[in-house]
């Protein structure tokens, strides 16, 4: 399904055109919230292929606005790039000539699994507000399910950042002994009062807006587009840092001089309000009310009375974390946090944090010490690739 | 090939224990320490690129200074605590060795024995000492603590750290006379009294 391995050579590539896969799940999915959805789609991506001893799978997990598209572009549309093709390709730090790539869309998001836009077999209408609120570690079981699907019963690693990175940590909590790596980069062990704060007035623009009718807008043919637009703008916000926002924009002006009006005269106004308004066209309100509401929710050690120690004691996985100086949305210290759990634990772990100046977006972005490092890494688990501990 | 320091520094380390390795480098030691004497363990680094080697080494590498990196750490969860090559660049030397035995059984120190005769060669002749071991212009040093053998025998003895083993070497093999004059590293072993 996905495109061939291509001979190996020497500078990186694209894994190239490819199409994602979709398996229907009828066995239910028992929910954290006691609730539980009924047969299912996953749409998935693979990348690369998988070895004899199915040992060399690597599961990259997606964040808020993101999907299984995570590498390589689908024909006939140029400008479909996937979210991290410059992470996941022949040569490139997560290389697809050793190791077999899995991307899957998780349950409520808008990019083909089953979520809030699905029909409800159970009333033949779009699920909407109905969609039972999942969570990361809902989110981790449906992956396992695929992995069972895909005949994998023990992942090289699992790697994710941001919101992703909480799940390759769930991973390593819920299933230790199909988990060899766990790497998980600019994330948080819970967000903080600040991160939920951001959350809550992201959901109150789509809430409040006319058009979103309790999240049963689809009927009604509209989108609480504007709403969804300023959620985005607030959480696009928290993804760069200050100093990265005075490099790209300062006060610039789109005018030669102030217009003593309220229309985007700064030249950061007419970015944002680009990128809500881009935003609002593909994706979700519903997923994003569900999607924060999981980041909300996420928060390991509160099963064991606030402790990550005890948290993470199941764990088997060796670990590499890795921040970003400058990303003040879940910043160095919350991930030395986890370290420190770790360390408590005595798993091995390896820790880097990347003096890099654009926020929290980092983990997406081109970084010679930060590529380099995860090139390592990864490097390191082929070489054992199959090793048992 | 493991720096003789080093060397003199695994000799003293026992079995499968856990080790920390402050400002552990390329991760040479516990690389040599988990193949050779199967101990788990993780090093403390700032660097980058030394950070990066440690990842390829397949060592356990947590990047911090040293300071912040300590306070992951609970009281008593190593063996050993070693800090190579680096007590000379500390800021605050006193609150290191206090850390390295809250986190460890026992500390082991090398550093650049600031007592070479050479040294006092070099100011007798108007300037300050540039040697193999301390390789840098005045101007340009991160040695802010250089110190003798009985310098820092006198600083262990008052934060109540008792030594154990002492090697004062000079091109990596043991120096037996006129050893504080002779000897250009200096490593020592120690423990809470």
């Amino acid at each position: 399904m996905a495109a061939k391995t291509p001979a190996p050579v020497d500078a990186p590539r694209s894994v190239g055109v490819v199409t994602p896969g979709n398996l229907h799940f009828e066995e239910p999915l028992a929910l954290a919230s006691g609730a539980q959805l009924a047969g299912y789609d996953l749409r998935y991506e693979t990348y690369g292929t998988l070895d004899a001893a199915r040992s060399n799978a690597v599961l990259v997990c997606h964040a808020l606005n993101a999907s299984h598209h995570v590498a390589g572009t689908y024909a006939d549309q140029p400008r479909s790039t996937g979210w991290w093709d410059n992470m996941v390709g022949p040569g490139k730090p997560i290389d697809t000539r050793r190791f077999f790539v899995i991307g899957v869309n998780n349950p409520g998001s808008c990019f083909g699994s089953t979520g809030p836009m699905s029909v409800n077999p159970q009333t033949g209408e779009p699920y909407g507000s109905a969609f039972p609120v999942v969570t990361v570690e809902d989110w981790v079981n449906a992956q396992a399910r695929l992995c069972d699907a895909l005949g994998i019963a023990r992942l090289a690693a699992v790697v994710g950042g941001s919101l992703g990175g909480m799940q390759a940590l769930s991973w390593a909590i819920q299933y230790p002994q199909r988990i060899g790596h766990c790497v998980a980069i600019a994330t948080t062990p819970k967000l903080s009062a600040q991160n939920i704060a951001f959350n809550d007035v992201a959901r109150t623009a789509i809430q409040s807006d006319p058009d979103f009718h309790g999240g049963n807008y689809y009927a009604r043919g509209v989108i609480p587009r504007r709403g969804l637009s300023v959620a985005r703008m607030i959480g696009h916000i928290t993804y760069l840092s200050g100093e990265d926002m005075t490099e790209r924009f300062g006060r610039s002006l789109r005018s030669e001089d102030y217009a003593f009006g309220y229309g985007a005269e700064f030249e950061v106004e007419s970015y944002l309000r680009y990128q809500g308004d881009k935003f609002s066209e593909y994706f979700d309100a519903n997923t994003y009310l569900l999607i924060t509401r999981a980041l909300d929710y996420f928060d390991p050690a509160r099963a064991h009375d606030g402790d990550l120690v005890a948290a993470l004691a199941a764990a088997r996985a060796r670990f590499l974390l890795v921040s970003f100086a400058t990303d003040w949305r879940f910043a160095p210290a919350r991930t030395r946090e986890i370290v420190a759990a770790l360390i408590a634990n005595g798993r091995d772990v390896s820790y880097a944090e990347i003096d890099a100046p654009h926020g929290h977006d980092a983990f997406l972005l081109d970084d010679a010490r930060y590529h380099k490092l995860i090139a390592a890494y990864f490097d390191r688990i082929a070489a054992g690739a199959g090793e048992a501990r | 090939m493991l720096r003789q320091d080093l060397v003199q520094i695994a000799s003293w380390i026992d079995r499968e224990v856990p080790i920390l390795d402050l400002g552990c480098g390329d991760g040479a030691l516990l690389a040599y320490l988990r193949d050779s004497h199967r101990c788990t363990g993780y090093g403390i680094e700032i660097d980058d690129a030394s950070v990066l080697a440690c990842v390829r080494a397949e060592v356990n590498v947590i990047q911090a200074d040293l300071e912040s990196g300590l306070r992951m750490f609970a009281d008593g969860m190593f063996d050993t605590v070693v800090l190579s090559q680096t007590l000379q660049a500390m800021h605050n030397v006193e609150a290191v060795l206090r850390e390295m035995v809250r986190v460890g059984r026992r500390g082991i120190v090398s550093f650049p024995n600031f007592g070479h005769w050479s040294h006092a060669v070099s100011l007798l002749g108007g300037h300050m000492p540039v040697t193999p071991d301390i390789p840098y212009q005045w101007y340009d040093t991160p040695n802010i603590h250089l110190c003798t053998p009985r310098d820092f025998e006198l600083l262990a003895a008052r934060l109540g750290l008792r030594i154990t083993d002492r090697a004062l070497l000079a091109r990596g093999r043991p120096v037996s006379w006129l050893e504080n004059l002779r000897a250009t590293v200096a490593i020592y072993r120690f423990e809470k009294r």
